[in-house]
């Protein structure tokens, strides 16, 4: 009975297995094969030796992606506060006016902040409407964070939000009645209670933004190219799968050390699953 | 100077336009183990919010030491909680959860260390001072959480139905240490449950509570002996509870028979509830007995036997230690110490005999009836 039970789970889970081998390990494998390798096929490390010149923008992109994670967490961590201590129905209605842009499209999202930004746009009609100089908001760093802010912060606000909402209250009351005032309570009882949500959250937002390349070609000009904007060209344009696949190597190795930092601050039962 | 540490004055308080508890009035005296017993909904946790602070009376007054504490938030209460489920921090080790309100307090960590040490042994678990919340056993954080409350030093502990997670046994343990530390620290403790038996057990005072309404104040034995109408009756231990008459000071009628009994100052012909105590009835010979019925069932307890006797239709539970057949016919007699009279309430006839089963258990099969820990 026991060894029939064993083999209908494995079978269960048979899909996903074939789903991981052919569609992540498959790739990853490749990816490590073409860093690894020059364009006749033959191992070399010149490819990742060679990315020295991209030091810079490989800095830039994680400090970007970091600076859109600590703005989002400083937008998202009060609201989610706020929003886990409301009545069920005002939290359902908050929980969908955060998941509606979601519902909208990436790009679309994007382009219409560069219909707001842009030099002839919304915001420098009005100020120019207004008497004052147009001000350079496109193609600007600020634009790039803001564009990343805006389309991760939702995958920050719902998982502290879930942790928050799963809180026993009376850890809560337990806290005051052994003499903590607001601050006390929220700081050695809320703070350090809802770590697992700022954990996933963190790496909810950090992982994409510091990948992107579409919010950074729209948003941040020529001036600011991150390495998602480096990669994308290897692959669509300059056809060099080599440099392409150890820039992705590389990167993947950076947000694996950034996480692995970050789950050391909080512990390791907060910890997320790499 | 009166010696009562807490008062409260007229407190009424509703939810949703429902009234849950109605101008209570109660006194509590320092440095005495008081329990409010009631079933669930009756306004017991309510009340032990409302003196810890976790809950505003809609009006009334709630005194503490001689003073209105009513708006003071519960961190300036000298008084500590333990939860029903402890609400032990999970973040933190045996030895922080304990340290936690003499850190909030900024001690010094040498008295911290001293004080923490001190309250392990006093719950008997030195060397957990390490261990994680989650590897404790439900008996291990019930100390924990005693402990916890306990290094602040209140003056009084509020504990809201702790020992409902464990099992009997270990149950019972914790009574009589409950009672010991009371004894032993000498303050104030005001306990919480459904359980008439650990009501009876530990307290110097119980309060039976009912729909939001005091329904009796006194010792156990005041309460067990005395009950004032047919709820408290009925809630502490078994009970016959029966329709008389009292025919005249000192005479009461039922089941067809006139008793001789303690009570006095009641109208002739005047309707009461008389309390029977299952184990205050005497089997006897049918010849010389007062009333004489059937047994319809008969379990073997251990100590006694439970017999449910049918007299006049009305089922009586007796407890005795020798065995009846069933279906034969037995004498009883009730010695005028043994019956109690109470004047009729709002609660006579509510509760009837012997014949069916609790209404609790009733309530478990009864898919509308709605189980709210209030």
């Amino acid at each position: 009975m026991n060894k029939k039970s064993s083999l209908m789970s494995r079978l269960a889970g048979a899909p996903y297995i074939v789903w991981a081998a052919l569609f992540i390990i498959v790739p990853l494998c490749m990816v490590a094969y073409y860093a690894f390798t020059d364009n006749t096929g033959a191992f070399t490390i010149q490819n990742i030796t060679g990315l020295a010149k991209y030091t810079d923008t490989f800095l830039l992109s994680i400090w970007l992606g970091l600076v859109a994670t600590v703005v989002c967490l400083v937008i998202a961590y009060p609201l989610a506060y706020i929003m886990a201590q409301k009545g069920p129905e005002k939290q359902s209605t908050m929980t969908m006016l955060i998941m509606l842009p979601m519902w909208m499209n990436f790009l679309l999202r994007t382009y219409s902040w560069m219909t707001i930004l842009e030099d002839t746009g919304l915001i420098n009609t009005v100020i120019t409407s207004l008497g004052f100089e147009p001000l350079q908001l496109i193609n600007t760093r600020g634009a790039v964070v803001l564009g990343m802010v805006y389309n991760f912060l939702p995958y920050m606000i719902l998982p502290i939000y879930t942790v928050m909402l799963k809180t026993d209250h009376s850890l809560v009351e337990a806290a005051q009645d052994l003499g903590g005032n607001k601050l006390d309570v929220f700081r050695n009882v809320t703070i350090p209670l809802s770590v697992p949500g700022i954990v996933s959250g963190f790496t909810m937002v950090f992982v994409p933004s510091v990948s992107t390349f579409y919010i950074s070609q729209k948003l941040g000009g020529t001036g600011t190219i991150l390495i998602g904007d480096i990669i994308e060209t290897q692959f669509q344009t300059a056809n060099n799968f080599n440099l392409g696949a150890s820039l992705s190597f590389v990167l993947m190795i950076l947000i694996f050390v950034c996480l692995a930092v970050m789950n050391r601050f909080s512990d390791d039962d907060g910890g997320v699953i790499l | 100077m009166s010696n009562n540490i807490i008062e409260l004055k007229n407190i009424s308080v509703a939810f949703d336009g429902q009234q849950i508890i109605e101008n209570m009035n109660l006194y509590i005296r320092d440095k005495e183990f008081i329990t409010f017993l009631g079933p669930s909904g009756c306004g017991k946790t309510t009340t032990l919010r409302m003196i810890a602070g976790f809950q505003e009376p809609d009006s009334g007054e709630v005194i503490f030491d001689g003073k209105v504490i009513n708006g003071v938030p519960p961190h300036k209460r000298q008084l500590n909680t333990i939860f029903q489920r402890y609400a032990l921090f999970p973040h933190l080790n045996v030895y922080e959860n304990i340290a936690f309100g003499l850190r909030l307090k900024k001690t010094p960590e040498k008295e911290i260390k001293a004080a923490v040490t001190e309250m392990l042994d006093l719950i008997n678990l030195r060397g957990f001072e390490r261990r994680n919340i989650s590897s404790l056993s439900g008996g291990q954080q019930q100390r924990v959480a005693i402990a916890r409350a306990l290094v602040v030093k209140p003056r009084v502990l509020l504990l809201d139905e702790p020992l409902g997670a464990l099992d009997l046994k270990l149950r019972k343990d914790m009574q009589v240490e409950l009672k010991n530390i009371q004894q032993r620290l000498g303050i104030t403790f005001i306990y919480v449950t459904h359980d008439q038996e650990e009501a009876l057990s530990m307290s110097d005072t119980i309060v039976v509570m009912d729909s939001g309404v005091i329904q009796q104040i006194g010792s156990p034995t005041d309460i067990y002996n005395e009950p004032k109408n047919a709820f408290v009756a009925d809630f502490i231990g078994e009970s016959n509870i029966i329709e008389g008459v009292m025919r005249s000071d000192f005479w009461v009628e039922m089941a067809g028979h006139k008793f001789k009994c303690l009570d006095k100052g009641f109208g002739v012909d005047e309707e009461v509830d008389v309390v029977v105590r299952p184990e205050d009835v005497d089997v006897v010979p049918v010849e010389e007995a007062m009333i004489s019925g059937q047994v319809t069932s008969i379990t073997f307890k251990g100590v006694y036997y439970e017999i449910i006797v049918e007299i006049k239709g009305f089922k009586w539970m007796i407890q005795s230690t020798e065995f009846q057949q069933q279906y034969s016919t037995i004498g009883l007699n009730i010695e005028p110490d043994a019956i109690h009279i109470m004047k009729k309430s709002q609660y006579s006839g509510l509760y009837g005999d012997y014949s069916s089963f609790s209404e609790e258990f009733d309530e478990l099969s009864d898919a509308t009836y709605d189980e709210d820990d209030e």
